[in-house]
């Protein structure tokens, strides 16, 4: 490819540039941010302009006695809640010409000083210096980009209007209309480009900063953390009741039926006898692990009774002596409850697997806001949990201290070598 | 002996019925929820009431209240509950009244004709059923007391005293003899201070209070 060709390639894409949508859009937004650019250097000029005079007149005692002191005084007390106005409605005008020109959204920030006395709050908050920051910048791209813009558009008008003017001298009219092509050639670019300048400075100071961005995406994560967490305690929980509305009724019936069968045909040929005796057994097993299975799912007692009763039962099935205390007299929420408990089971599972122990022992006491769980053993110490690759006796250790962390709680394991063994979790209960 | 069925799983109902019914009772009503149960309890004044513990509206333990004011409207009716889980809380609801004609027991045991309908009669002539599970979470929670001197031997027996066995059913169950049971709760009775008289089931009841339910 030739030089002339690349050249005339360039010239053909420069032209096709001045119909594209893209080029129209930014020169909408480019003239739309002189538009408000100009409203907002009326607004805050003036308002500056007002408020300087009255401190002026102020610091060189007024002239008109005490009418006017009071007047200025008054000015300088409200100009800052004006400007604040200002700031805020100028905010809400550019937010919304940059969503109508361009499609774009600029994030809100966190309200700002939404906890301090209004207006000293949102006059303290860093939010509405970026924001007064744009506006005063917008006074100058705003209107020097429009004008840019616009004038890059109008060269060929301007050109037109000045040949038209009478007979300047050739070499000065082919000068003027190169340079008018050149500008129209350039305005697609030149419009981009200051709307680019425009979008990327709203966005630093309109939209939240990179900290404020931070917590807000920490608070959304937060909540939707806790949502699926809740989600997926609410699942189990209905899970937990079409089992025993279904498959557990069922099964119930089936050993009954063939427990019937069993007393009824008692004398029946040997084969048969056995055949039933061997469905009947094979029934009961069967229910007995369906409903340890559902109870692993989410025991019902604790949605009916809560945590006390359902610990009791905990304890009570635990194959080694526990020693169970419950002083919670605010109950904290289901899911919270949820996770109290399945600590505990888990960690008595693993004491009853691992530790050697004679005795355990349980305590969940609500402190204020928080839970504490403590479940000790007098075994033979040197639980950790898993490092992360599956193996070992820790994983359901690991999986205590995940469970625990997804409701911001936390959990620590103590068990020096030679015991004894303490699991310790503290999770928040709102109040 | 006649018998009221309250079961919202019409599978159960049916299957509770014929087993009843095949067992020699007389089932009067077979209702699915405790405001019914009620009705038919006023209507029918049976001997005895099976009541499962999770009912409509609410699924959780209608059965276990609506136990409670059949035992104090009703003193006559025996009252067997089941459940699919048993919990030492209900057990404690069901107990705190009176410790007499009272069963609970898990759902399971229904799958064992015979024991279940041995319950049956032994609820029904006044005595107690309570399933080995109830009893051991009823001994859990009062462990740091007197029983705490027990041996686990006399813990045992103490539970299947509990559970309603008399002395000749624990030994059958022990698998010793009736003069080493005959001491196992002679010493269960002075290590918790209560006077060694009465029938079986007095036994039980003296446990059943000395625990506190």
């Amino acid at each position: 490819m030739t030089s002339a060709d690349r050249t005339s390639r360039r010239v053909g894409a420069a032209v096709s540039a001045l119909w594209s949508g893209s080029a129209w859009r930014a020169t909408g937004n480019a003239l739309a941010a002189l538009l408000v650019g100009l409203v907002g250097g009326i607004l805050l000029g003036g308002l500056a302009l007002i408020w300087g005079a009255a401190i002026y007149s102020l610091v060189h005692w007024p002239v008109g006695g005490w009418g006017h002191a009071v007047l200025y005084i008054a000015v300088v007390v409200v100009g800052p809640v004006l400007a604040l106005w200002a700031v805020q409605g100028l905010t809400a005008l550019q937010r919304s010409r940059l969503r109508a020109t361009l499609g774009v959204d600029i994030p809100l920030g966190p309200r700002a000083g939404e906890r301090k006395p209004w207006p000293v709050g949102p006059w303290l908050a860093a939010a509405t210096w970026r924001q007064l920051g744009f506006h005063l910048l917008a006074i100058v791209t705003g209107v020097g980009g429009g004008c840019l813009v616009a004038a890059c558009w109008l060269a060929p008008l301007a050109a037109i209007a000045y040949l038209a003017a009478g007979g300047p001298p050739p070499a000065a009219a082919a000068a003027a209309l190169i340079a008018a092509a050149g500008l129209l050639l350039a305005a697609p670019w030149a419009a981009r480009q200051v709307t680019r300048a425009d979008q990327a400075s709203a966005r630093a100071l309109l939209g939240p900063s990179h900290n404020e961005e931070l917590a807000l995406r920490l608070e959304s994560m937060t909540r939707s953390r806790a949502d699926a967490v809740a989600a997926a305690d609410t699942e189990r929980r209905r899970i937990e009741r079409d089992l025993h509305d279904g498959a557990q009724q069922r099964l119930v019936s089936l050993a009954m039926n063939l427990g019937m069968a069993r007393a009824r045909f008692a004398d029946a040929p040997e084969p048969v006898r056995q055949a039933i005796a061997d469905a009947h057994d094979e029934a009961v097993l069967a229910l007995s692990e369906l409903r340890e299975f559902i109870r692993g799912l989410h025991p019902a007692v604790l949605s009916d009774r809560g945590l006390d009763a359902a610990l009791s039962g905990l304890a009570a099935r635990a194959p080694l002596p526990v020693r169970l205390r419950v002083d919670v007299p605010r109950p904290a929420s289901p899911t919270i409850e949820a996770v109290a408990y399945f600590i505990v089971s888990e960690a008595l599972t693993n004491v009853a697997k691992h530790a050697q122990a004679t005795r355990a022992e349980v305590t969940v006491l609500r402190e204020r806001d928080v839970l504490r769980i403590a479940v000790t053993d007098d075994g033979c110490g040197g639980a950790v949990p898993a490092t992360g690759d599956g193996a070992g006796d820790g994983t359901g250790l690991r999986g205590l201290a995940q469970r625990a962390a997804a409701v911001d709680g936390s959990l620590t394991i103590d068990s020096p070598p030679g015991g004894p063994t303490v699991i310790a979790a503290e999770l928040p209960c709102e109040s | 002996m006649r018998i009221v069925i309250a079961e919202d799983s019409v599978l159960l109902r049916d299957g509770l019925t014929r087993m009843l019914t095949a067992g020699g009772f007389e089932v009067v009503a077979a209702v699915p929820d405790a405001g019914q149960l009620l009705r038919a309890v006023a209507e029918h004044e049976p001997d005895l009431a099976v009541i499962d513990v999770r009912m409509p509206p609410t699924h959780t333990d209608e059965g276990i209240r609506a136990a409670l004011v059949i035992r104090r409207q009703y003193p006559g009716v025996a009252l067997l509950v089941l459940s699919q889980y048993v919990e030492e809380s209900y057990a404690t609801d069901l107990l705190s009244e009176t410790t007499s004609s009272v069963g609970y027991l898990l759902k399971d045991r229904v799958a064992h004709v015979g024991d279940f309908l041995d319950a049956v009669r032994r609820v029904a002539a006044g005595g107690t059923a309570l399933d080995p599970e109830v009893v051991a979470q009823l001994l859990v929670r009062r462990r740091d007391d007197p029983i705490g001197r027990l041996t686990p031997r006399e813990l045992h027996v103490l539970r299947l005293m509990a559970e309603g066995r008399s002395n000749s059913g624990i030994v059958a169950e022990l698998k010793v003899s009736p003069s080493a049971v005959e001491k196992y709760v002679t010493n269960i009775f002075v290590k918790l201070d209560l006077p060694p008289t009465g029938t079986d089931h007095r036994r039980v009841l003296a446990v059943l209070k000395y625990l506190g339910t």
